[in-house]
Parts: C-alpha cells; structure tokens; sequence
C-alpha cells in the first residue's frame, strides 16, 4: 500500500498568523478574535515573523530546499469558519520543498520518506454542531498559525504511518516549535491511501482515499489497517482503478472504527489561488537564514542511532532517551563528566523519568544537576555504592538536592570495595565460621547456601557497608 | 459671515481659528447650514454627525482660547467617504448588505484626521463598494452634481465630490481604485488627488482592489491637497503594503508647494488625447498653454500599451474584489436574509439581497477570470500587460517630470445616460487607470468648463513618490489661473 | 457571433460567487458578461512572452510585526454586529458535513 501524509502542525507563537490575538486554550468563546482575524470590512494582515522563522526551522530539519523568494496566496472557499472566506496560505511558491524525513523501521534501520513541501498558512476557527437547527462558530482559532507538511506517497502499511507521525512529533517538540499534542488538536494528520495490488501479472492501483478527523496516533495507524481491507475489497468486488477525479474523502468513525464516505471529490472545490495583494513577498536568506540554521539541533532520530552506536544502549533505551530533548541534553551532559553512559541510563531510564513522570516534569527540572548525577554513576562504576542504594540516593537527591557524596555518607551507604580490607573481615568470618566453611568446601546444596550464610556474616560485620561483590570474589578466591 | 467663511479654503479657514479671527464653531454651523438647504437636492451624505461635530467644534475653539496647540487640521470641518471605517455612525460602502454595519474600529487616516483636530462632517454617499463611475451604483441613495442637478458627480467617490464642490464641508477623503477621486473631481471642479500606491495607509479603507486602491483627498485648492496629505500621508504598521520611511520618507507637502519646477518637462500622448471630446481636447491644449507660457518644454512621448489598461484593469480588479467581497455573507455581520434558508442559502440569498447589479456583475467577472482553466488566458495575462503599462510611465518619466491628460473623455454625463451599458461606462475611465495599474501619483485640477458651464479637469501624473513634485507643478498653474475659485450655483 | 460565456457557465460562476440569481439576471448577465469578456481578449493582441506579472507594485519585501500580545475585542465586541448570535457564538444554519470544507 501507497501512503502519502499532509500534516498539520500548529506553532507554539503567542500571537496569531497575521494578527496579535493570543492564542490560548479554555478561554470563552470568541474572546480572542481582532477585526483583522474576524475578517472584517477594511482589515489587513500583518505577517508574524516568529512563525516564519519556526516554519523556517521545520522546513531546514526536514531537509528542504528553502526558497529564496516566497509569497502569499488566497485560497477561496465558502465556510462559517473562515471568516473572509478564504484562507491566506501558500500555493506555487511554497517555503520549503523537496526534503526528507527519516523514520525508524524494524531492524534498527531507518528509512528516508520524502517530503514534497512545508508552507505555512491561517487556520481556520471551529464549527461546533450543537443541538438544534444551528451550528456554533468560534473564532478564537481563526488566523492561529498553521504549518502544512505534504509528504512524497513513500509510506508503507500502517507502522511506517505510526513511525512518520511519531518522528514528526518528536522533531517539532525538539524545534521548540509546537506542542504536537494530538489531542489538543495541535498536530492533525490526513494520509492518502491507495493500493497497488497485482493481479493476473499485472499492476491495478486503487483510486485515492483521503482520510480526515483522525484524533491519536492509534486512530491513524487503524484507519490506515482499515482502508487497506476496504480497499482491497473494493478492488476485488468491484474492479475499480484510480483515475482522474476519482479521489474520495472518508471520516474515521473512531467509535466503529471505520471510515465513512463524506462526499466525492468529483465536487472537487475550485480554489481560485491568486496572489495575495495585501501581503508583500519574503526573501529568506543570507545573515537571517544562517541565523535560523543555528537554531537547528541534533534531530531526534540521529541522536537515537547515534547513542546506540556510540554508547552502545539498547534501541529501546536510547528511544526512551530521545523522546524528548530536555532529557537527552541533560543524559549527554551527565556523559560530559566522563561518566559511563549505561550507567547514567539506567539511573535515568530506570528512576530519573519515573520520578519526573510523578513530579510532572522533565529530568532536567528534577533539582538534580547532570554533574551530580555523573557523580553518582561513578560511585556506582568504583563500586563505593551498590546499584541498588544508587537508587535511594536519587530519590533523595531529588528531594533535598544535596550532593550524591554526602547524601551517600549520611545514609550509611557507602559500600567498602577495599579487597585488602574486605580480605581481613572475611578471614575473621571464615576463622569463625569452620562448620560453614565446611559446608562451601563439601560442595552441593549446602555449598551454596552456606556461601550465602558466610557472605551475610561479612556484611553483618561491615553494618551491610561491605561490597558484595568483591566479598564474593574473594570467597571464591579462598573456598574455592 | 457664514457666507464669507464658507469661502475660504482649508488652510484660510484653519489660519483664522487658530488666530482666533473665526471660531471652529461658526464654521461648522455655516456647514450644516449649507446642508439643510441644500442636501434634499444634491445628496452628497450617507450620514452626519451635526451634535458631534460642534461639540469638536467647541472643543478646538476652547483649546485656542486657552493658548494650547491644536493639530493641523484644527477646527476644519471635512467629510468622509463612506467605505472609511469609522467607530462613530456606520460604514455602509452605500450597500444594503453593510447598511447597519457599526464598525469597531477607525481607519489609520480617520485617526490622523482626529489627532489633527479635524471636524468629522459626515460620511458620503458612493458608488456601492466603490465599484463605478458616476455613484448612480449607490444602493442607499442618489447624488447630483452641483453644477448640474442632472447630471452625475462622477464616481465613485463622487459624495465626497459634490459635498466639496457645493460647499457642504471643506475639504474629503476619497478612495481611487481607477480613477474614482480624479474623475469625481474632474467632474465637479474641484482638485482630487490619487497618492502612490503605498503612501497612504489602507488599513480601515473597505477593499476593492487591493493592488490599486488608495485614499486621497478632494478638496478646493492644490495647497489643501497638500495639508491634507500631511495629515494621512505615511507608514501604518498595521497596512505590509504601505511604505516606510527607508523607501520613501515623507515630506511637508507645504513647505514648497509655491516653488515652481525650474526647467519643466510635460509629457503629452497626442493620440490619447484625441479621444476625447472637443471641449475637453481645448481645455487640456489651453492649459498646456499656460505651462508654456511658464517655460515648460512639451514633449511627446508614446505610451503604446495605454490602450490595454481598460482591459487588464477590470481583470485585476474584479478578480481581487471578488476575493474581497466574499466575506459579505450575513455570518459574521452585515445583512442576512429573513428567508429561510440552509447553510448555503444564507450566503446566496444574503448576498444576492445585499449586493447591487454592478457588484455582483464585478464579483461574477472576478470570479470567472480567477477559475480553473481561466486563470493563465485572463489574469496572469493582465498582470503581464500590467507590467508593461509600468513600464510605460518609466520609460516617460526618464524623459519628463509629468505627464498631462484629460481626466475623462466628457464632462459630466446625464443621469441613467451610461448605467444600462456597463462596458460603455468602463470604457470613459480610460485616462484614469493607467496610473492604479503602474502605481504611480495622479492628480485632477480644474481647468475649464465646456459651453454648458461643466467644469473640465486636467490630469497631471508623476513618477512613483513624487507627490511633492506634482504637487508644486499643479500649484503652478493654479498661481496662474482662476478656475478652481469658480463655484456652482446652488440648487434652490 | 459565439457567446463567450453561456448561460451554464454563468450559473457555475453564480455558484462558485454563493449569488443566487434570478433567471431575467442569468440571461442578462450573460449577454453583458460575454460583450465583456469579449472586450478583455483585446490583450492577446500584446505579445507577453518573457514579461513578468506584476502583483505588486511595490519595492518592499519581508514586513513583518513582533510576536508580541494586542488586546482582542473581547466575546461582546466581536459578536456585535453579528446577524444571530447566541451570546457566546455566531449561529449558522446547521452545517450537513463535517469537514472543515477544506
């Protein structure tokens, strides 16, 4: 099957596309609406600059070509929602066109799905359906900064669609450009899908379904599994290939999981895309497009393949690493201070997410520096702490933001790895202990259960300070 | 008294106030005086503000009276033409569908004119949504012309106009979108003047054409012009398409506007010329005359694709008035119909109710000239054409300072004499909108009347921001002329 | 002489345009229209080739305002000349499909 997305994304600025309403979310209905964003008679839009400059930003992390000379245009079409019925956004001449994007596929491999263009454009505001003979309009959203993204038809099947929708999300969240909550309707996502399906040693293509009103991730992943089916058997009943105008638009019912025919783009709508005239061009380069460029950051899914190349973590651990920036910028600079990078995963993997997840807020906010935390792991490495009480130690780290040396002496828990020393306790131990001696030397079960009894006795004897691993070897070493 | 102050000009009557040797208050009155006469008549405002008015009246008087600044247009009582968005009254554009339209806001230039202490008249009847040439298209009311009650003020700011011309205030803004200051203008012998494009801001003008509208003034004399321009001209933060300083910085339009231009070059295109009547082919030769006489060398050039302009301008214009027209649809506000109707119903019969025949003639136009299939053969061919009638004035002004014309082919027409056939009504706008397409100023002046004592106009054009420039050759022939103190027996 | 516009385009423009015209209006419009649209293939006669379209006259480029807050009209303001309204929305007819029309 042929995927091809058109996303959009909507822009964490303050202000709207071409107004300075604020944007925010639970505020009383029409509250937020200008007369340039209500449309009306003799209003003119004013460009945001920091909505250029983060579409700017998406577009260079997904590998585009930025265009020198860049325009506005009208996109007609009657709605309640879009106040002057029509919408300013980009036709012939878009920001950014021909990049790539790429996606985690199974294997550990990646693979490049091709973005056709990035433009920007004004979101429209909300139709509620109410009750009643009437609809509700909302212009809060009316003018809220759009940024579409038109992938190349190079997905396939419904996980290349999940990992696409999730990689994008993590890039935008990296920009700092977006929120990409699905949910709050920050991100939506309308896949194209048609199949190529062979038949008697010959190619037939499906006609076109765009799909709309998909809410989550899971929603996108099944709708896509559920076009695939009906779509097939369509095919299979009916023999119908893709031709001119054939292309239809379907709901996602996510109640019966299904999509439903919403009206045959043989009705297709006739936008009239012209010039905009009261919006001048943009020519994006030299000093203001290199200043763009420095905003660009290590993108997620390289940063992912990079740890489990360079510091050898799992695909799983350096995924939950990099999903999201603060925590990976926080896990490299811990790494910074020369500390060994599994160890300084797990610590965050294991406890540091756990408890930020709890506190509701990233690692980074924890009140525990990435030093502090480097020390940690290296306590763990010199093995003056076991990695168990590592974890008590961060806990209270966390809490007290107190340095991890101290807090290790204050709760009893550094652990003596001295052989030398350890060596001197253990041959008390042993001198005291010839029937459980005995016992290890006899072998069987009871070998390994007087082992255990012995190496209790030392950490007895050491207030539980001793390292038990270095106790152990040092059993081995004389019992055998 | 009333009579006397009537007289005066803008920048007379504002000296007087400001010496204290007349009161705002008087003038005002005389103002209102002129309009309870003479209003049943000629038609000239949608709506006034009488209260309103003599209260900023007294205001400014008060302010004198007790030494303190006032702006520059201090006490001067001007009208407005009703597509200038005002929080005061309503804004109609003369269309039933903006006819109770209250607006929240005030244009740019409506606040310049308030901080200048200008006294708000009124607001002038026009063609609806701007979109004529003679305000028959109003779809509230009718206006006459002065001179001839008759005949047409011209359009499609032509409110503004008569109300100038007929001493029903002293001084109005008006909107050019192909000539609908200049003709108007032309057609009541008064001065109007169309700024380059992206001179004056267009934030709370109602769009028609948004690449070729702009806000000018009408007014008595040249120098009036010039305070005028004053007052409204310069960069709006809130309007991308006007200029800022870094461009084009302003000028005090005033400060030289007596100089003459040393060493004149006039532009002249014979054969354009010859397309117009008798009376007015005179007139223009006449003035020209007078240039001479003052040392200005004529010179004749070509503008070969003049001829197109016509023809690519109501491409372009319709296309982005049917683009800007389109927010007209009983949602948000505006008229909605009472029929029933479904969701769809509401646009089509609001606005089918709403607009008038010439707008939705133009909207239809635009429409069509913008759909599939269409775009690249009208359109994108227009703005092609456009650029080479740019080309044209660039290629003029390397060889003169200005260019000189008729503003119309004929003076003021009969009422109901073109309103039947809308192509013959486009076709008079001829001289007028080379100079939207290219951008460029331009400037109607009086200068004669035919033998049935209708006044003629004189278009001067000049290069892109050269409103100084224009201006001063304007006032030179003004200084040597004495048709623009000419005034229009008032109707009884 | 071919019309160069018919009546059945004008009803598709009179669509597109949301004007519901009368049938007296279609007819006029379309012998106007087409006298019109006749009139505008005088630019053929230009030869474009190689010629730029001009959108805007305008030397400027990249104008831009700052991110930064301006108070809005607030629900009251905004809905104030709203044909029917509710106190807190716009009222429309009820909309048959839910796509955004897009």
């Amino acid at each position: 099957m042929v995927v091809g997305l058109e996303i959009h994304v909507h822009l964490f600025t303050r202000t709207k596309m071409f107004c300075g309403c604020a944007l925010e979310y639970g505020v009383r209905p029409n509250s937020l609406v200008c007369p340039v964003c209500l449309g009306m008679p003799g209003v003119l839009p004013v460009m945001n600059k920091q909505a250029l400059e983060y579409a700017v930003l998406a577009a260079l992390a997904l590998n585009c070509k930025i265009a020198e000379f860049t325009k506005w245009d009208r996109k007609s079409y009657y709605y309640p929602d879009l106040p002057k019925n029509y919408q300013i956004s980009q036709y012939d001449l878009p920001l950014g066109a021909h990049g790539f994007i790429e996606i985690a596929v199974e294997d550990s491999r990646s693979k490049k799905i091709r973005i056709r263009r990035v433009h920007l454009e004004e979101d429209a505001g909300k139709n509620l359906h109410s009750a009643g003979n009437f609809s509700q309009v909302d212009l809060n959203r009316a003018g809220a900064p759009l940024l579409e993204i038109v992938t190349e038809p190079d997905v396939n099947g419904a996980a290349e669609v999940r990992a696409l929708a999730i990689e994008l999300q993590r890039i935008v969240r990296y920009l700092g450009i977006s929120e990409a909550d699905m949910q709050k309707g920050h991100m939506r996502f309308e896949p194209n899908i048609n199949l190529i399906v062979t038949k008697d040693g010959s190619e037939h293509k499906t006609p076109i379904t765009e799909v709309k009103n998909l809410n989550s991730f899971r929603a996108l992943e099944k709708s896509v599994e559920y076009e695939i089916r009906r779509q097939l058997d369509n095919f299979l009943e009916t023999g119908e290939v893709m031709q001119m105008g054939n292309k239809s638009t379907r709901g996602w019912d996510d109640v019966n999981e299904v999509t439903v025919l919403q009206r045959e783009k043989e009705e297709a709508h006739d936008y009239r895309y012209f010039p905009e005239p009261d919006l001048v061009p943009v020519e994006i380069k030299g000093r203001w497009l290199a200043k763009i460029r420095t905003r660009l950051c290590e993108l997620p899914l390289k940063k992912q393949m990079r740890y489990v190349e360079q510091y050898r973590l799992s695909d799983y651990d350096a995924g939950v690493l990099t999903a999201e920036r603060s925590t990976a910028e926080f896990f490299e600079e811990a790494v910074k201070e020369g500390s060994e990078p599994k160890r300084i995963c797990n610590l965050l993997t294991q406890f540091g997410l756990k408890l930020a997840n709890e506190k509701g807020c990233g690692v980074a906010e924890l009140g525990v520096a990435p030093k502090s935390l480097a020390q940690l792991a290296q306590m763990v490495e010199a093995g003056s702490v076991s990695a168990s009480a590592s974890t008590s130690i961060f806990e209270v780290m966390v809490k007290t933001g107190k340095k991890p040396q101290i807090l290790a002496e204050e709760l009893k828990l550094i652990q003596k790895s001295d052989a030398a020393e350890l060596e001197k306790v253990v041959e008390q131990v042993l001198a005291e202990n010839s029937k459980a001696v005995e016992d290890v030397k006899s072998g069987g079960k009871k070998s390994e259960k007087a082992r255990g009894f012995l190496l209790g006795q030392v950490m007895q004897k050491t207030k539980g300070q001793a390292n038990p691993k270095v106790v152990s070897e040092i059993l081995a070493k004389k019992l055998g | 008294m009333s009579g006397e102050l009537l007289n005066k000009d803008c920048r007379q009557l504002r000296e007087a106030i400001a010496a204290g040797r007349a009161r705002s208050v008087e003038a005002t009155k005389a103002v209102f005086e002129a309009i309870n006469k003479y209003e049943p008549v000629i038609g000239a405002y949608i709506s006034t503000f009488e209260k309103q008015a003599l209260a900023k009246a007294k205001e400014v008087d008060d302010k004198i009276a007790g030494g303190r600044a006032v702006g520059e247009l201090g006490g001067v009582p001007v009208a407005l033409k009703d597509n200038l968005c005002t929080t005061f009254g309503t804004t109609t554009c003369a269309s039933k569908i903006l006819e109770n339209f209250h607006s929240p806001y005030n244009a740019t230039v409506i606040e310049n004119l308030l901080a200048a202490d200008a006294v708000i008249v009124g607001k002038t009847n026009m063609d609806e949504f701007a979109m004529g040439s003679s305000t028959e298209n109003s779809g509230l009311k009718r206006t006459v012309n002065p001179w001839d009650t008759s005949r047409v003020p011209g359009g499609s700011s032509g409110g503004s106009a008569a109300a100038v011309a007929g001493g029903l205030c002293f001084a109005a803004l008006g909107s050019d979108t192909g000539g609908s200051i200049r003709q108007p203008a032309a057609f009541c012998g008064v001065v109007g003047l169309k700024p380059t494009y992206g001179r004056v801001s267009r934030y709370g003008l109602v769009a028609y054409g948004s690449s070729l509208d702009q806000i000018g003034p009408l007014t008595r004399t040249v120098g009036d012009c010039a305070l005028m321009m004053n007052v409204i001209a310069g960069h709006d933060e809130k309007d991308s398409t006007s200029v800022g300083e870094s461009i084009s910085p302003v000028c005090n339009y005033l400060e030289k506007l007596d100089e003459p231009i040393g060493r004149l070059r006039i532009g002249v295109v014979p054969e354009l010329n010859a397309g117009s009547d008798k009376n007015v082919q005179n007139a223009i030769a006449k003035a020209i005359e007078v240039y001479k006489k003052l040392g200005a060398e004529i010179v004749e050039i070509k503008m070969p694709h003049f001829d197109y302009a016509i023809a690519a301008y109501y491409v372009i214009a319709t296309a982005e008035a049917s683009s800007n027209l389109a927010r007209y649809d009983g949602v948000h506000y505006g008229h909605r119909t009472a029929s029933k109707a479904d969701y769809i119903e509401v646009y089509t019969k609001s606005r089918a109710e709403g607009f008038g025949k010439e707008v939705k003639r133009r909207i239809m136009l635009g429409t069509y000239a913008l759909s599939s299939g269409y775009y690249d053969a009208y359109y994108l061919k227009a703005l092609k054409v456009r650029n080479l009638i740019r080309g044209d004035f660039t290629n003029a002004f390397e060889r003169c300072d200005c260019v000189m014309m008729p503003v119309s082919p004929t003076t003021a027409f009969k009422i109901g004499e073109k309103v039947d056939d809308p192509l013959k009504m486009y076709l008079s706008d001829v001289y007028t909108i080379a100079a939207n397409l290219a951008g460029v100023p331009a400037i109607s002046i009086p200068c004669g009347f035919d033998k049935n004592n209708l006044p003629i106009g004189l278009q001067i054009l000049a290069a892109a921001f050269a409103e100084e420039k224009l201006l001063r050759i304007a006032r030179m022939f003004e200084m040597q002329t004495e048709w623009h103190q000419r005034r229009p027996a008032m109707p009884e | 002489m071919s019309k160069k516009i018919d009546e059945a385009q004008v009803r598709k423009v009179a669509k597109l345009a949301r004007l519901e015209l009368a049938n007296s209006e279609i007819e006029e419009f379309t012998v106007q229209l087409s006298a019109i649209l006749d009139y505008m293939e005088k630019m053929n006669e230009l030869d474009t080739t190689g010629v730029e379209p001009l959108a805007h006259c305008l030397p400027i480029s990249n104008v831009f305002r700052d991110d930064s807050i301006k108070t809005s009209l607030g629900t009251e303001k905004t809905l104030a000349n709203a044909p029917q309204q509710d106190g807190e929305f716009f009222k429309v007819p009820k909309i048959l499909d839910d796509s955004s029309g897009a």
